[in-house]
Order: C-alpha cells, then sequence, then structure tokens
C-alpha cells in the first residue's frame, strides 16, 4: 500500500525551483510503435505477422525468423516481477533528482522479458501489470503497477512522475460558462485538485449554473475572455505562475458548412474563441508552464485540448467548425514540441457530438459533459496524450486509420 | 456671420467648456447581447503591434477591432429597416452639418434609480418643457439616467427576461419626431431602446421611428449629469465608414463656462 501523499508545503522562496530535467527521450523509428501505444494507454508490442513471435525490444526483424513484417498489437500487459533493484546512485541529472528510483525485470505471461519502471506496490515475486507510460522527455517507458487496485495507488511518487495526476495541482479551467467548463469544474474538485480557477468572460451577462459553479468546492471564479489577449495576459500574470494544469473549455459550437455560409462575421468568431484563443493561452501561459515542469508535488504537468475529433477529418454539417478544429489540432502539436522540454504534457481530447445545445439537432450517441470531464481526469491519471471520448469519437479514428477517403465520403452524408 | 476663431477663443478662455461624454474604449465594455445564434457585435479589442521592441523598437501601436455599435456610438438612419430607403442614411453620406446641434437633456435618473424599466412618455416631457421650455427644432434629446455610474452587471441589466434598462416610449419617440422635429435621441445605457423594448409597439421604437425619420441616435454616453438642462452643444461626427450603420466616435458637449 503507497503511502498518502501528503499535500506540498508551501514553497521557500528564497530556494531555487528545481528545473524541468528530462530523461534521456531518443528512441528510433520503429519504437515509436510504443510511443503511439502510450500516448493512447494501450500495451503493445511488436508481434510477427510470420511466426507470431512476441518482439522486446522493438526491432526492424524478427529474431526468430527473420521476418520484417513487426506490427505492433495489442497484446496481454500481465506478469511476474522476478528481480528487482533500487537505484541509488545515477549518473543522469533526472534521475538524480529522484533517487532513490525502483526498477526491475518483469516476465510477461506473454513471453517477453523487460526491465520497467517500478511502482512501489510492485513487488518482487508479485503478479503485475505492465503499463506504457510516457516519460517527462515524452518518451515510452515500461512500468510496473500491482496486478490489483491498492490504496492510495494513485499517490506512488514513481506513477506521479510519469502521469499528470491533478491532485494537488492548481487548475485553471478557461470558460465556466459552458456545461462542459462546469462539468470540468466539478471534476477537478473531485479529483483533489487545490484551487480550481475557472475563467469568466463578460460576468455582467448572468448564465445557467453560475451559482453552482461557484459553490463547488476550491473553485475560484476569475476573469477571462480568450477572445481578449489583454484579458489572458492578465491572468497569467495573476495567476500563471502557480498554474500546473491548463483545461481549454472555452468553445464556439456552430453548424453550417463552408460553401452555404452567409458571411465570414460567425468564422472569425470561432477562429477567434478556438485558434487564436489557445495561441492566446499558449503565449501566456506555455513559457511559466514549461519553466515549472520539475516544481515537485505540484509542478506544471499538462495543457489540456478539448478538441472534436472532426479536427481529423470535416463533417460538412459542421464543417467550418471542424476546419478550425483542425488548426486547433496542429497548434498543439507545436505546442507538444515547444512544451516537452518542460515536461509539461499536451493532452488533446477527442470527441463527437456533444449532448449540449449547439448539437441539439444531432441524433445520439452523443457525449455528455461529465463524461468528458472524466475522461480528462482519466487521461491525467494515466498521463495520456490523445484520447478519444465516445462511439463517435472512436469511430472516426477506427474509419480514418482504415480509409480516409471512405470517411471523408460518409461524413458528407 | 460669427467667426469661427472667436469660438476657439472661447474654448482657449474657457467661457465655452468642453465636457467629454464618451466611455473609453475597453475590452470588458458590454455591447448588445443578442440570442447566441444571431451574429454579434463584435466587442473592442486591442493587439499590440510592437511597443518599443522588437516588433518595432522606438514605436508603440496596437491594431484594434469592434463593431459599428460598440462602446459610445452613433447610429445612422441606414441601421434600421425603417430606415433603410432614406437618401444620405449612412453615416458616410450624412450632411456634417447634422454632427453638431444642441441637445436638450431630460434627467430622468431618480426615476430610473427607483425602477430599472422606467419608460420616458409625453408626459415626463411636457412636465419638463414647462420648466425648461419647449425643445427647439434640430436639437438631440439626450436621456441623463445616470446609467453609465453603475457596475458593469447592473449597466447591462441582463435577467433570465431579458435586460432591464430605462428608455423612451413609443409614443414619446414619434411625438419628439414628428412635434419637436428633434435630431435624434441620445442615451447612456447600450441601445437607444429600452431593455424590454423589443415588447414595445413598435419593437424598438426609438429605432423605428427616429431612424425611420432619418434621425440619429448616440447610445452608451456618461457624463451627463454635467449638462445643463438647455444650452450644451453636442459635437458628434461618426467615422466615415463606407454605408456605415453606425460608428463608435468621441462625444463632446460645448457647455457655457467661466473665463479664467
Amino acid at each position: 500500500m503507497s503511502k498518502p501523499l501528503p499535500p506540498p508545503k508551501r514553497k521557500n522562496p528564497l530556494r531555487k525551483t528545481p528545473a524541468p530535467l528530462s530523461p534521456q527521450g531518443v528512441r528510433s523509428r520503429t519504437a515509436h510503435g510504443l510511443t503511439a501505444a502510450a500516448a493512447q494507454g494501450r500495451f503493445a508490442l511488436q508481434v510477427c505477422a510470420d511466426c507470431g513471435a512476441i518482439v522486446y525490444p522493438p526491432r526492424d526483424a524478427c529474431p526468430v525468423c527473420l521476418s520484417a513484417r513487426l506490427p505492433f498489437r495489442d497484446i496481454d500487459n500481465t506478469g511476474t516481477l522476478i528481480a528487482e533493484t533500487t537505484v541509488r546512485v545515477s549518473t543522469d541529472s533526472y534521475f538524480r533528482e529522484h533517487l532513490p528510483w525502483r526498477v526491475g525485470t518483469v516476465k510477461l505471461d506473454a513471453g517477453p522479458v523487460l526491465v520497467a519502471h517500478l511502482h512501489d506496490d510492485a513487488r518482487e515475486g508479485a503478479r503485475v501489470r505492465l503499463a506504457l507510460k510516457l516519460d517527462k522527455s515524452g518518451a515510452p517507458v515500461m512500468l510496473a503497477l500491482p496486478a490489483q487496485e491498492t490504496d492510495n495507488m494513485q499517490d506512488d511518487p514513481q506513477l506521479r512522475e510519469l502521469t499528470c495526476d491533478p491532485k494537488f495541482r492548481r487548475v485553471l479551467i478557461t470558460d465556466g460558462r459552458t456545461a462542459v467548463g462546469q462539468a470540468m469544474a466539478k471534476a477537478f474538485s473531485d479529483a483533489g485538485a487545490a484551487i480550481v480557477f475557472v475563467g469568466l468572460a463578460d460576468q455582467w451577462k448572468p448564465f445557467p449554473g453560475m451559482d453552482a459553479l461557484r459553490a463547488i468546492e476550491r473553485v475560484e471564479v476569475v476573469p477571462l475572455d480568450v477572445t481578449d489577449t489583454e484579458s489572458v495576459a492578465e491572468q497569467a500574470q495573476q495567476n500563471g505562475g502557480r498554474v500546473d494544469i491548463v483545461v481549454n473549455t472555452a468553445e464556439y459550437i456552430r453548424a453550417g458548412g463552408i460553401v452555404d455560409r452567409q458571411g465570414l462575421t460567425v468564422a472569425r468568431t470561432e477562429i477567434d474563441v478556438r485558434y487564436l484563443g489557445l495561441l492566446r493561452l499558449a503565449q501566456a501561459f506555455g513559457p511559466a508552464m514549461r519553466a515549472r515542469g520539475g516544481d515537485g508535488v505540484n509542478s506544471a504537468t499538462a495543457f489540456v485540448n478539448l478538441l472534436s475529433v472532426y479536427a481529423l477529418m470535416n463533417w460538412p454539417s459542421y464543417g467550418a467548425y471542424a476546419a478550425v478544429e483542425a488548426a486547433c489540432l496542429s497548434a498543439t502539436q507545436a505546442m507538444r514540441a515547444e512544451l516537452r522540454p518542460g515536461g509539461v504534457k499536451v493532452v488533446n481530447v477527442f470527441f463527437g457530438p456533444l449532448e449540449t445545445e449547439w448539437f441539439e439537432a444531432v441524433p445520439p450517441p452523443k457525449v455528455a459533459p461529465a463524461r468528458l470531464a472524466s475522461a480528462v481526469i482519466d487521461a491525467l491519471r494515466h498521463g495520456l496524450e490523445d484520447v478519444f471520448v465516445g462511439e463517435i469519437a472512436q469511430d472516426v479514428r477506427a474509419r480514418l486509420a482504415v480509409n480516409p477517403k471512405a470517411l471523408e465520403r460518409e461524413l458528407a452524408g | 456671420m460669427t467667426d469661427p476663431l472667436a469660438f476657439a477663443r472661447a474654448i482657449a478662455t474657457g467661457s465655452v467648456r468642453v465636457i467629454d461624454l464618451t466611455q473609453t474604449l475597453a475590452p470588458d465594455f458590454p455591447t448588445i447581447a443578442l440570442p447566441p445564434e444571431f451574429g454579434q457585435c463584435a466587442p473592442f479589442r486591442l493587439e499590440e503591434v510592437s511597443r518599443y521592441d522588437a516588433r518595432g523598437p522606438a514605436w508603440y501601436w496596437n491594431n484594434f477591432s469592434m463593431g459599428e455599435h460598440t462602446g459610445t456610438h452613433f447610429d445612422a438612419p441606414i441601421h434600421w429597416v425603417s430606415g433603410k430607403d432614406l437618401p444620405n442614411n449612412a453615416v458616410d453620406t450624412i450632411d456634417p452639418a447634422n454632427f453638431i446641434a444642441p441637445a436638450a437633456v431630460i434627467d430622468c435618473s431618480t426615476e430610473s434609480a427607483r425602477d430599472a424599466d422606467f419608460v420616458l412618455t409625453v408626459a415626463f416631457v411636457e412636465a419638463w418643457e414647462a420648466r425648461h421650455g419647449k425643445i427647439e427644432p434640430g436639437n438631440w434629446v439626450l436621456l441623463r439616467t445616470d446609467w453609465s455610474k453603475k457596475p458593469p452587471n447592473a449597466y447591462a441589466g441582463m435577467r433570465e427576461d431579458g435586460a432591464h434598462t430605462p428608455g423612451p416610449s413609443p409614443d414619446v419617440v414619434k411625438w419628439l419626431v414628428e412635434q419637436r422635429d428633434v435630431r435624434g435621441f441620445g442615451t447612456e445605457t447600450i441601445g437607444t431602446d429600452a431593455g424590454q423594448a423589443h415588447h414595445f409597439n413598435p419593437p424598438y421604437p426609438a429605432h423605428f421611428y427616429m431612424h425611420g425619420k432619418g434621425r440619429f441616435g448616440l447610445q452608451c454616453l456618461t457624463n451627463l449629469d454635467l449638462l445643463p438642462p438647455k444650452g450644451a452643444v453636442i459635437v458628434a461626427a461618426p467615422l466615415k465608414i463606407k454605408q456605415g450603420s453606425g460608428s463608435p466616435l468621441r462625444v463632446l458637449a460645448l457647455v457655457p463656462g467661466t473665463p479664467s
């Protein structure tokens, strides 16, 4: 059983903030098969398409039959921790900050034997589950977890280092006016966030749920309008030094395609709220977060984007909206590269139509705001980068992988 | 003939004082709120181009954006469907002599403080005229409510059933246009009409009658409490936007002063 994590002490202002160090993060092109699995929380290894051998570490030819056909496949992640050791001395500057560090050897039931980081509840001789995680450098690593859930399991320092758990962290939800923003505030409060800053534009405009939002424990409503550069800069000046997680809930969802829309007023607002809003947040909060990626228990850890799955392929019924979402997706890929040196993850959570007023004419299945919020918490607790919430999002992803052209035609209706 | 230089001297010596009736253009100043499925008036936004930095070492400047009806602004007759076919009905074609005119300032601040839905009536204006004299043709009529002194929430007055802010009744607007031949109607609130004026008949009477007869609107004014009931001259020249329906502008009032 892990020791419950005590709330972090207040910082000593006379001490230097630890630099956000990263472990060695270079991987081969083939090994990025593990990165892809880790980003989505899957456990996948290479499985030889010719002889069926399960191969680890990643290789370009099967060590059994020399086949070059070695696709990554999801496989059973259970095994036994056959040996463990504790690293007490290291020449690596990242690990020197985190010693002692336990590592061990896991024999998977599926065959391969791997070296893995160890959760404190994974003990030599015991059954374990292996998980692929993205470390602070963004590289995939193995972490052995106890076979069953244990008390305070999520508080384990090694697990916490490989994930973005909101517990004790300060989160900024950028727009509390929406149903999604309000569900997010509740979810982060329930997940133990130390402060839930909730941005609100145009406070002179009342909205449903305002009183309930303010009543959520540890919620602090702050002025923030993502369409106003000055407002975003002011909020970053106020709280940017202590925001550990940003969740951008600012949305502007309007039906309508490209050709049949009249004028650009709506399109400009879509771009202003979503794409330029993201840029404003990234510029205002990104640099400070990147500098605080090694700042202890409540280090800066994640920038969460809620993206329509139609960012991946346009849905003409909401064509202009989808186009802006695609621009946002592209921007988040740049942000990943820019924030990775600080160990800050950019988490993209994709969804289909939501159970909100702007998708009222769209038939189910739709994603309820609370489900989206719990998916975000889950993604942070597992340290994921790409999450697909709900049947539609997963369906679009699957069809895109098989035949993008078919998907394009099918979405045209 | 009056010498314009004498007027300039009067300003210089303080025998004519200038009062600024304009709200500062700032991002958080409320704009009119329509149901979200409609097109919206863009709020004021400022984007720094450079500030003595790598983007421009020796100079500071901004790009700004907003709607024609953002902040203290002027409504031209073309703004409303009732004025759409009038000649010279847009900000670029209105005869600029219209932009300087005297004002009758009707103080409804006490009544508005008591009732956010205060409606100006003909009887109220007639009582005002009994005290201050008849409103002359070509005058602006400005509704002083002290609304500009309110914090944003109370200023916008938004509730579940819409905005609650004072404004004129349909009868009084028609009467001001037909019986008093006014230049236009000005308010401190977000619009020239009352917050609940979409329930009036016709809806938005200040827009419908004023613009239908080629008259103008001014809204989001401030400092009306510094003006005399009569005797102020308003300088309100909108930007010359091609076929513009209105424009943010600097509104100045010239009032008698004591020469220094």
